[in-house]
């Protein structure tokens, strides 16, 4: 019974979602093309300049220009103030800058690779998420944990996990995953105008890729919404959810499986939590078939919990069963070959999509 | 090492041969704490940059003209290139390290792992309360000083009820300070009510002090609707952002690299006021304590660390918790300045923390202080320290050594005090408490947890809502929808 109240909650809250079109295929003619890493770099510059009490730290973020080069420049232009090289302790930089956002300052943590966070997770939940509420908001703890996440090149299993679904079941804060140029901009602005802890997941190989951005996006106050995600490619056969680097993989996905008469519509969730329950739903609604794909490692993860939400709300429109794409159940590899069999391809996605759609997979 | 009380006589006897005039406090900082590193371990030959004038040879000039590599963090970074060393004589080689000039020796001398001598305890009243010839502190007026016993009388008479209500049943659960009285109101004293205080949870004194009320802490305890924690937390982790005090959490240690972050944050802001933080001997030996001690020296942070050294951490005596010499000379190995008190002297405990906050805003640096004490009471309601320690050692604790009745005869000695002032300060505190209150109301279950509640947490709040109602047997009444 509270199941159908649910769903006539949903259907209200359906109604008053305007139509999903893509705000951003309306780009002005000469279109700029921007890496993620100058992306990433702008918008942390430009939010240190418009609010003082914005900092930075981490372990080379500073004369190093960051292990990943995204904080380069920062240090020569706002100082060693405000750009923090600091000693090798996940944990006690992290506590550090949890306790400065409890003061009332914006740091901005990173995390060499979010593997590392795990030395600091403590703070993290404890002393970031979990404050606001235990202190019955007297404290708020305006922080931005950022860092390249999931699976590298050949960096072993150490270095390869994605903490997605670990950060997004913790209630208290916000877990966003940028894919593009526009992503990165908008989310990295947002989550550092946000008063919660948020967790930025970043992905290495993504850095060096270039995407397409409007003047909107190049705009100084330029943000986007947490929570709200975004449908990279409309269709209305079958719904491909992803986020971060996958989202690149189920575009690709997309175009493969139009060959084969397969329309795929592919949503890019840019926030994990809160989890744009609503667009992935509505989707659904409209294609009865989803996908879900994720390098991450599958049990409970955001596939998972996609995948319950879709049969909470949207079961009557399912036509299939949700096909759940994720990392191999195993530590990553370290050789070449085993690794890309332990994360999803391109092929793997459109198996998938066809399964769902009754078509033989030969 | 270790402050095993196994024969507690012992103890006063070290302590008492320490006792007596401790000038260092006054000398200039710059050969303050390495001084007193003389008669402990072995001169090793390393020594900070501070101090380097002093132990150069005049004749070791190096090629270079430039600037020694730095410690302070916010002058240029970069290291000094490798010079080739300079002989003079065969007895002095200095080179350049990137950390400084090191002195060479032919004689191959390891560090002690252990003083010769425990570090001195800096102590000025006597068991009878009297003042210690030749002492030096920081003067305290009638008025405060009446302030500091009354509250430490108060403090504890509250642990008192609190603990006799937890026995009953009223509440689940509660954890005294017994003992550690002294700490926890001289302490206070000695700050401002800018400092901001990132206590672990033994500290409840320093909120009684600031002007925190007694129903104030029953409300937090009993978790009613006048709680300011809204009843989420358990009973004991108060937290009070008008008085700044930063709200308890039961996590061990966590709250030291807070404190930190915080007192950087003042720095920047260049306020004048430091980061207070206390934790026990326990406490130090978590990862979070070395890190933000490390931390605290090469940011250059105002912050005081204040360890409550009182013997336990539970059941785990400090012969098992760390094998050093205490807590303050840990203080040398990362750069900050200790001192250890005995912190059942509140008016030592007062100079100590006087001076610390002095030298933490105007020299923008940490300070450690490792005030020893004994735990009294047993670590929580949930514990009986009978169970591992003797009671007679405990009891001898608690009458003997009680830091209350010491500070008692000194203002007595002043004339500030007498037996009817007593009388009525312990009558007056009894009176204060109220009893019954509402429990908080349901939708306090789901706001806080973000900044602005989103609408998964509106949607399970009104479900829940129809569900009581639906329901009401199920439910208890006391509490408000």
């Amino acid at each position: 019974m509270l199941g159908i109240v649910r769903q006539k909650m949903l259907e209200q809250s359906l109604k008053k979602i305007p139509p999903a079109v893509s705000v951003l295929r309306s780009y002005s003619s000469a279109a700029k093309q921007m890496t993620i890493r100058d992306a990433l770099n702008s918008a942390l510059d430009e939010e240190m300049s418009a609010d003082s009490k914005v900092f930075l730290m981490g372990e080379e973020v500073g004369e190093y220009q960051g292990a990943y080069k995204i904080t380069k420049g920062l240090l020569d232009k706002y100082g060693p103030e405000r750009v923090l090289d600091t000693p090798i302790t996940e944990a006690g930089f992290t506590g550090v800058a949890v306790g400065a956002a409890y003061y009332g300052v914006k740091p901005v943590v990173e995390f060499m690779t979010f593997n590392f966070s795990m030395q600091a997770i403590d703070h993290i939940i404890n002393s970031a998420a979990k404050t606001n509420y235990m202190s019955s908001g007297q404290i708020s703890v305006p922080i931005v944990f950022r860092g390249p996440n999931g699976a590298a090149a050949g960096v072993g299993a150490q270095h390869s996990q994605c903490y997605a679904a670990w950060y997004a079941s913790c209630p208290g804060l916000k877990v966003l995953a940028p894919y593009s140029s526009e992503d990165a901009r908008g989310l990295l602005k947002a989550a550092i105008r946000d008063p919660d802890p948020v967790v930025f997941l970043e992905n290495e190989l993504l850095y060096g890729e270039s995407f397409p951005v409007s003047d909107e996006v190049l705009d100084s106050s330029f943000c986007l919404p947490i929570g709200k995600a975004k449908i990279e490619r409309k269709g209305k056969d079958v719904t491909i959810a992803a986020y971060s680097k996958m989202v690149g993989y189920a575009l690709k996905a997309a175009e493969t499986l139009e060959k084969d008469g397969i329309d795929a519509e592919v949503i890019n969730l840019r926030s994990i939590r809160p989890l744009d329950r609503s667009m992935i739903n509505a989707s659904v609604r409209k294609t009865n078939r989803l996908v879900t794909v994720e390098e991450a490692f599958p049990q409970h993860g955001v596939g998972a919990e996609i995948c319950a939400s879709i049969v909470e709300e949207s079961f009557a429109y399912l036509d299939a069963p949700v096909e759940r794409i994720a990392g191999a159940d195993v530590p990553m590899p370290y050789a070449a070959n085993l690794e890309r069999m332990a994360v999803p391809q391109v092929e793997d996605i459109v198996r998938a999509a066809k399964r769902t759609c009754y078509r033989s997979v030969s | 090492m270790a402050f095993y009380l196994k024969n507690p006589r012992n103890i006063i006897n070290n302590l008492k041969s320490k006792v007596g005039l401790w000038s260092l406090m006054k000398q200039s900082h710059s050969t303050c704490c390495y001084s007193s590193c003389l008669n402990t371990i072995h001169l090793h030959r390393f020594l900070p940059l501070t101090t380097l004038p002093q132990f150069t040879n005049p004749e070791s000039i190096s090629h270079k003209k430039g600037h020694f590599p730095h410690f302070q963090r916010f002058q240029s970074t970069t290291t000094e290139k490798q010079i080739d060393s300079v002989p003079n004589d065969e007895h002095n080689q200095v080179l350049d390290f990137p950390g400084g000039k090191v002195v060479f020796s032919p004689e191959m001398r390891f560090l002690s792992e252990s003083p010769s001598v425990y570090s001195q305890c800096y102590r000025v009243l006597d068991d009878a309360g009297q003042l210690i010839s030749h002492s030096n502190f920081v003067p305290v007026s009638e008025e405060v000083a009446v302030k500091m016993y009354s509250n430490m009388v108060t403090l504890q008479t509250l642990d008192t009820i609190f603990y006799e209500a937890q026995r009953q049943g009223r509440i689940s659960f509660y954890v005294t300070s017994i003992g550690e009285e002294a700490i926890n109101i001289a302490s206070a004293a000695a700050l401002t009510s800018d400092d901001i205080v990132f206590p672990q949870y033994r500290e409840p004194g320093v909120l009684l002090w600031r002007g925190f009320t007694l129903q104030e802490f029953a409300n937090q305890c009993f978790g009613n609707k006048a709680d300011y924690g809204k009843g989420r937390q358990m009973p004991i982790h108060y937290g009070s952002n008008k008085l700044n005090y930063f709200t308890v959490s039961s996590t061990i240690a966590t709250q030291i690299p807070h404190a930190v972050g915080a007192a950087y944050s003042l720095k920047m802001d260049k306020k004048d006021a430091c980061a207070v933080t206390y934790f026990g001997d326990g406490g130090t030996s978590e990862g979070d304590f070395h890190a933000a001690m490390n931390f605290a020296a090469v940011t250059e942070s105002p912050v005081i660390f204040i360890c409550r050294n009182n013997g336990w951490a539970i059941s785990t005596p400090t012969s098992d918790q760390f094998r050093s010499d205490g807590i303050a000379v840990r203080g040398q190995a990362y750069g900050v300045r200790s001192i250890r008190v005995d912190g059942n002297d509140a008016l030592a405990m007062y100079s100590a923390v006087r001076s610390a906050r002095q030298m933490a805003v105007n020299e923008h640096r940490p300070i450690l202080i490792e005030a020893v004490t004994y735990r009294v009471g047993h670590h929580s309601t949930s514990d009986d320290s009978t169970k591992y320690r003797p009671a007679d050692e405990i009891e001898w604790w608690r009458m003997a050594r009680d830091p209350v009745t010491r500070f008692r005869k000194w203002i007595e000695i002043n004339g500030w005090w007498g037996s009817e002032a007593e009388s009525q300060l312990r009558s007056s505190i009894r009176s204060q408490i109220a009893e019954r209150a509402e429990k908080p109301p349901v939708n306090d279950l789901f706001t806080d947890v973000y900044d602005n509640i989103p609408s998964n947490l509106r949607e399970q709040e009104k479900l829940l809502k129809e569900t009581i109602n639906r329901h009401p047997k199920d439910y208890p009444a006391d509490v408000p929808i």
